[in-house]
């Protein structure tokens, strides 16, 4: 850390001046990504990429990015002060989760200096959104096990690559992904993997949206054939793709908690569209129920406590007091938490939350339809179960869970009936 | 508990630490069990002199904090309580020291109550005839003006160490309003009946009020205008309990984990079973936020923020739910030793369980965080 940094309450004032002149209130499109239809979207995108170079142009893209590839070469305490100013108003929602983290900190940390100088400034003027191409059909939380081979053209040193992967968020108008990909049968799965990156629209990859229960489809699913990819688009050693994967598996449980991504902290900033417990109760004619206050009471303490769970994590790792491995705490609470605060909404609601009319939706949402998606916060990026796992065997140091693909060539490992040959 | 502190709270916090390590070590609690105090009056005086009573008591009234957040510094006591499951009427003191020093003393009474609380000499018991997740129908002491004077009548239970105590510090409802005086123990009218409680060395009576007169200058504040000052005596009490329950949390988990690697089972350790791993995992998320909400709590009360009541009700909750959760756990995980008398973990059991119920279950303080939440959104 340099000396000559400016002091972060000289920083703060100047952000908050900044982004109370130049940005206006947080739109709905922030707190939900999930917008009516494509067009909005679309349009929504475009926003986003304006916000972004806005930011650029402005010198407040990337705080904590070096100046080198065009960001500030700021302090973490500078992005969490910048984050606290901006709660209440718009952003660029679209760049956060996946294009600054897990992408561009992957980036970062593990790209070439080529790779680096080419895509890390033009994610910061907002040309630039990124995908993570990571779980597949077969696989689930075992990231590692990747069966999407690239295998390398003799001819031209060009990569090709084939298979598919799966719930990647809006993939449909990203420009680039990060895929991992097998590019060796024949070591155990760690040891037989590659990272690279690839533009995503093109002819060869066939991306097909993912409609969910609840009817939304941002999560896409791809289909690689025969891609080519130069090799300098390969942003790990040969086979050496888990020492990146690790890290990335890392800034994918941090996400939004992350130094790289900018988005509006504070418990006033509203983190998602749902409406407030209290006008929940309100709607279901119950706010003076002392069974539907207790509710609400829980419901608000669990989100003080998910909030100072993180900032504790966070000061911990600022402090060298925790490791990596303690996000996995905060990842497990939160989908927990996530968890109770639907099921809590849907208590809430009543019978009312079993059928609803247009306007009560504008209004306060769907707390039934919410309680159908429940389960989300638990499964997506990284399951609490793996969580847990983490949790036990690194943070704890209890024994490991038996594998049965431990020191054995993946070409071996039991894959199921999709086992391919 | 904060990762980092400056090099006095090291040492406040390191001395308490050793000086129950040395005094009120788990096999010295035992010899407790009967006893009726369940603490020896030298403890305390010299526990006083630590700062055990004197952190939220600002220095112009005698006391003193070692950071300037008294409610930060008094919350590393109350860990270390925790961790030790250590005897004496930490909460009640403390409440109540705070309450006289913010009420600015007032009488000369007053004035020797406080200074008794920081010297350890006096103890003072915290008698809730009414709390502000009751409505008034519900007080359990109410109070009329008859004369120049005040006539309480009524019953309170539990009221800690009120058998040790020379003074209560009561709350009773009235047509005005919520009222507190500070009453002597010994006065006309007042009865103390000692019940069996959860804890080794922690006390508590019951405290009847038949018609007992107390002065107008025994108030604390305004007739029938003690709402505020209560919440704040409410908020204190909350940040010390919530501090408390983490120490005792953490120590139950500690032994847990041990017993988990050295306990064999099927000719393997039971930290080798997934079914168990994740359930310390989940143990372990409680914990660690137990931590942060109860330093948050300790801090926003220090530092009088505007969400001060909801984050020491936040803190009161939450951990009176997962505490007891989690030492229960660790009894199943235990098995049957776990609830044995000879093994260690009851006395986290017990505390944990005891701090849930004082000054509001969690689910009282649900009601009191929906009431600001709900008054907020109207404001709005």
């Amino acid at each position: 850390m340099s000396d000559d940094l400016e002091p972060v309450e000289d920083f703060r004032r100047r952000a908050r001046a900044w982004i109370q002149a130049n940005l206006g209130p947080v739109q709905p499109w922030d707190l939900d990504q999930n917008c009516e239809n494509d067009a909005e979207e679309l349009k929504a995108v475009a926003r986003d990429r304006a916000l972004q170079r806005k930011l650029h142009d402005a010198g407040f893209a990337g705080l904590c990015f070096p100046k080198e590839y065009g960001g500030q070469g700021l302090t973490p305490a500078h992005h969490r002060a910048f984050c606290e100013e901006l709660a209440g108003h718009e952003f660029p929602s679209r760049f956060a989760v996946p294009t600054f983290s897990p992408c561009a900190s992957i980036i970062l940390e593990c790209g070439t200096a080529e790779q680096k100088a080419r895509h890390l400034p033009a994610i910061l003027r907002g040309d630039e959104v990124w995908s993570q191409l990571l779980s597949e059909p077969g696989g689930g939380s075992d990231v590692a096990g990747a069966t999407t081979s690239a295998v390398r053209d003799p001819a031209t040193g060009d990569w090709i690559i084939n298979g598919s992967k799966v719930w990647t968020s809006r993939a449909w108008w990203a420009d680039w992904g990060l895929i991992l990909a097998r590019t060796n049968w024949n070591v155990p799965k760690h040891q037989g993997l590659t990272v690279f990156m690839v533009p995503l629209q093109q002819p060869s990859i066939e991306i097909r949206r993912i409609e969910r229960l609840n009817g939304e489809s941002e999560a896409c699913e791809e289909f690689f054939t025969d891609v080519r990819v130069p090799d300098s688009d390969r942003m790990s050693e040969i086979d050496g793709g888990w020492t990146v994967g690790q890290r990335w598996m890392y800034h994918e449980r941090v996400g939004h908690n992350s130094p790289w991504v900018l988005r509006p902290v504070g418990l006033k900033q509203n983190e998602s569209k749902e409406p407030t417990l209290v006008a929940v109760a309100r709607r279901a004619g119950r706010l003076d129920d002392p069974a539907a206050r207790e509710l609400i009471g829980e419901g608000q303490a669990l989100k003080i406590v998910t909030h100072e769970l993180q900032r504790r994590l966070a000061s911990a790792a600022a402090s060298g007091a925790g490791n990596t491995d303690l996000s996995s705490i905060d990842r497990l609470f939160r989908g927990l938490a996530g968890v109770r605060q639907a099921t809590i909404a849907l208590e809430l609601a009543g019978g009312q939350a079993a059928a609803w009319s247009e306007e009560e939706e504008a209004d306060t949402g769907s707390q039934g339809m919410r309680y159908l998606m429940r389960q989300v916060t638990c499964i997506g990026g990284g399951t609490t179960e793996i969580a847990r796992n983490v949790i036990a065997e690194r943070v704890l140091g209890m024994p490991r869970e038996p594998s049965g693909d431990k020191g054995v060539p993946f070409r071996d490992v039991p894959r199921g009936p999709s086992r391919k040959t | 508990m904060w990762h980092v502190l400056d090099s006095d709270q090291e040492m406040l916090r390191d001395m308490t630490a050793r000086y129950l390590a040395d005094n009120a070590a788990l096999p010295q609690l035992r010899k407790l069990r009967h006893d009726p105090a369940g603490f020896a009056p030298g403890y305390w005086t010299a526990g006083a002199e630590l700062g055990w009573t004197s952190l939220l008591v600002p220095e112009e009234h005698g006391g003193g904090s070692v950071s300037g957040r008294g409610a930060v510094d008094c919350a590393l006591i109350a860990y270390e309580f925790g961790k030790a499951a250590a005897p004496g009427p930490l909460v009640d003191c403390n409440v109540v020291a705070a309450a006289l020093a913010d009420a600015g003393q007032g009488t000369a009474a007053a004035a020797e109550v406080l200074s008794g609380l920081l010297s350890g000499q006096a103890i003072a018991a915290v008698a809730l005839g009414w709390a502000p997740w009751l409505r008034p129908d519900q007080a359990g002491v109410t109070v009329r003006r008859d004369g120049a004077d005040y006539v309480l009548d009524g019953t309170v239970r539990p009221v800690e160490s009120a058998g040790q105590a020379q003074w209560l510090l009561v709350t009773a409802h009235g047509a005005e309003g919520p009222s507190q005086a500070l009453v002597p123990t010994g006065a006309p009218g007042l009865a103390i009946t000692p019940l069996k409680g959860l804890d080794v060395t922690r006390r508590f009576s019951a405290v009847r009020f038949d018609g007992v007169r107390v002065p107008a200058a025994a108030l604390l504040g305004e007739p029938g205008g003690a709402r505020a000052q209560l919440a704040r005596q409410i908020a204190n009490a909350a940040v010390i309990l919530a501090a408390e329950s983490t120490g005792a949390m953490d120590a139950a988990f500690a032994m847990t984990v041990d017993w988990a690697f050295q306990r064999y089972t099927f000719g393997r350790a039971l930290a080798s079973y997934q079914a168990l791993k994740h359930r310390f995992a989940d143990m372990k998320s409680w914990l660690e936020a137990s931590h942060a909400v109860a330093d948050a709590a300790a801090e926003a009360v220090a530092d009088r923020t505007p969400a001060a009541a909801e984050y020491a009700s936040a803190a009161k909750s939450y951990i009176g739910d997962r505490g007891p959760e989690l030492a229960q756990e660790c009894v199943q995980l235990h098995g049957g030793i776990g609830v044995t008398y000879e093994h260690d973990l009851h006395f986290f059991l017990r505390r944990v369980t005891l701090d849930r119920l004082l000054y509001g279950t969690p689910a009282d303080h649900r009601r009191l965080i929906a009431a600001i939440q709900i008054e907020q959104e109207q404001a709005a």
